[in-house]
């Protein structure tokens, strides 16, 4: 399954001598590397193991069966609720850019032959925001799944509220929290994947709300902000504070798994809750 | 009803000194309060009081954000600013007000929840998530009212409710104004303009559907007759509570999520 991801790097960096190559720098340990050997290891720093941003494609093709994959709402595009000044032309702009029609990307897929429904943020479009395109495909998301008795899985990655979409925003922190619930209420299986960055709105709604959650290593957690904290409050923070490990050892992630790691951790879990076994 | 004032005019009755707080209100709207203290798991915030009282007689939980009237009470409470531990203990009063049957009634007042690093090693985001999730289907009517200004998370975490009230000057936002001019256009002291285009008020959440009623204050704000203000909150409660109480908990749980489920704005 990560073939295609492998030519894609050998035909970009094939031929290309090591000094001109484009480089990675690391924004955990400031390490310097080739882009071509962080791409190799699936966006992971080769040097401390940060576990980088991918776009929702990767990620579908590194986590979900060949060809498995089947996208639900793709054409939704959100609208202005607080007429904010060039909200529309920015998101033309992003869409052109970068393929998406908002921070999200939801649908059905198979696992290791598993069916769930997932959700990938894609921190691409405005930092993966929340606004009404990403709360209604969350939502119905869920929905789906209760009706259908689907487990979820949604891989997180947000700055939080969409402030361009003003109350309206907000209040789709309720929206998917209560489908969410619904879903759980009804027995079913929620994973979080929290990918970097999972902060702000994000992380107070939909995204703590995992039966299990699992965080990718060295990310980062919060709900406010490094630089809020340390400017309004003048707290020196350590240097670890909200990494996913840190936010292990203070008992809001169960497991922090490498991205080598993840389909295979993702296949058994869901076949621990009993998915995937054969009709008799 | 004023309605010539601009939103960032509003904010500043809100912030004006003497706007009373909900422990100016509780001893006018009801009759034996009995504030019932702590999370049970780490400690006993200020920034979010709660407990049992009558309305009219009826008994009802109340969870409330309380700013302080001085700087002696606003230290007290962190400047109504609750850290995970009040949010925890707000679900706990309203899980004991599901178990006996008690309508839930929340006061919002808050800037937002707390920032900082104890706040953020307890799980703020955690604790907010949990408070939307479970009030979603807390089987028991809950009626919040925003007597301030209520900002983000932190006053969500008290705003899932099956209907939500504000007083005339009070604002919902989803980031203060100097935050929202900060992040969006790095420039704080363009404040005022954020505040006026984020649309804030009461009537513009009316018109999302975020909030159904607003509580007229007094001419020139609540802090100018406080007796009259209360009777107004009472006024309002007593009708609400008596309606919602009357419901079909199924319907009514259907409805309340209904009411956040379809705010949105989006074209497929």
């Amino acid at each position: 399954m990560f073939e295609d991801f492998f030519n894609v790097v050998k035909l970009r960096f094939n031929g290309g001598n090591e000094e001109a190559a484009p480089t990675y720098k690391c924004p955990r340990c400031q390490g310097v590397y080739p882009l071509a050997r962080y791409e190799e290891l699936y966006k992971v720093c080769p040097e401390c193991n940060y576990h980088g941003r991918l776009s929702a494609q990767e990620r579908i093709k590194i986590i979900a069966d060949k060809g498995s994959f089947r996208e639900f709402d793709a054409k939704m595009e959100s609208c202005d609720p607080i007429n904010f000044p060039n909200y529309t032309e920015k998101q033309e702009e992003l869409r052109e850019t970068t393929g998406l029609k908002d921070a999200i990307v939801t649908g059905e897929a198979t696992i290791r032959g598993i069916p769930a429904v997932i959700g990938i943020m894609d921190s691409r479009y405005m930092m993966a925001s929340m606004g009404s395109v990403v709360g209604e495909k969350i939502a119905r998301a869920f929905e789906y799944a209760t009706e259908k008795g689907l487990p979820v899985i949604m891989f997180t990655a947000s700055g939080g509220a969409r402030m361009q979409e003003g109350i309206v925003s907000l209040m789709q922190m309720a929206k998917t929290s209560g489908a969410v619930q619904y879903h759980s209420s009804a027995g079913g299986l929620y994973i979080t994947v929290l990918t970097d960055p999972t902060t702000g709105g994000v992380t107070a709604s939909f995204a703590s709300l995992g039966d299990i959650i699992i965080a990718e290593p060295k990310i980062l957690i919060g709900f406010a902000g490094r630089r809020v904290i340390e400017s309004t409050m003048r707290q020196k923070l350590p240097d670890d504070f909200q990494l996913a490990e840190f936010m292990q050892d203070k008992g809001f992630v169960d497991m922090i798994v490498e991205r080598k790691r993840l389909r295979a951790t993702l296949a058994n879990l869901l076949s621990l809750h009993g998915f995937g076994k054969k009709e008799v | 009803m004023d309605n010539q004032k601009t939103a960032w005019e509003s904010l500043a009755l809100v912030h004006i000194k003497g706007r009373p707080t909900v422990r100016d209100y509780i001893p006018l709207i009801f009759t034996d309060f009995y504030e019932l203290h702590g999370d049970r798991y780490y400690g006993d915030d200020h920034a979010i009081i709660g407990g049992i009282a009558r309305l009219d007689g009826r008994p009802v939980t109340i969870i409330a954000q309380v700013k302080g009237r001085d700087l002696q009470e606003n230290k007290d409470c962190n400047f109504a600013m609750p850290l995970p531990e009040g949010y925890r203990k707000a679900l706990r009063l309203a899980k004991q007000a599901e178990k006996f049957h008690r309508p839930v009634i929340c006061f919002i007042d808050t800037p937002g929840a707390h920032a900082g690093k104890e706040a953020e090693e307890r799980g703020q985001g955690e604790a907010i998530a949990r408070n939307i999730a479970e009030f979603m289907t807390l089987k028991t009517p809950i009626i919040s009212i925003i007597l301030g200004e209520a900002g983000s998370g932190g006053a969500l975490a008290l705003g899932v409710c099956d209907e939500l009230a504000m007083l005339e000057n009070a604002q919902y936002c989803v980031v203060s104004p100097q935050g929202f001019a900060s992040i969006l256009w790095k420039d704080a002291s363009r404040a005022e303009e954020a505040c006026n285009i984020m649309q804030v008020t009461a009537a513009d959440m009316v018109r999302f559907g975020v909030a159904e009623t607003i509580i007229e204050e007094p001419i020139g704000g609540a802090h100018n007759d406080l007796d009259k203000i209360s009777e107004n909150i009472k006024e309002y409660l007593a009708g609400k509570i008596e309606e919602k109480c009357a419901k079909d908990i199924d319907v009514l749980l259907k409805e309340r999520y209904t009411k956040f489920r379809k705010i949105g704005e989006f074209t497929e």
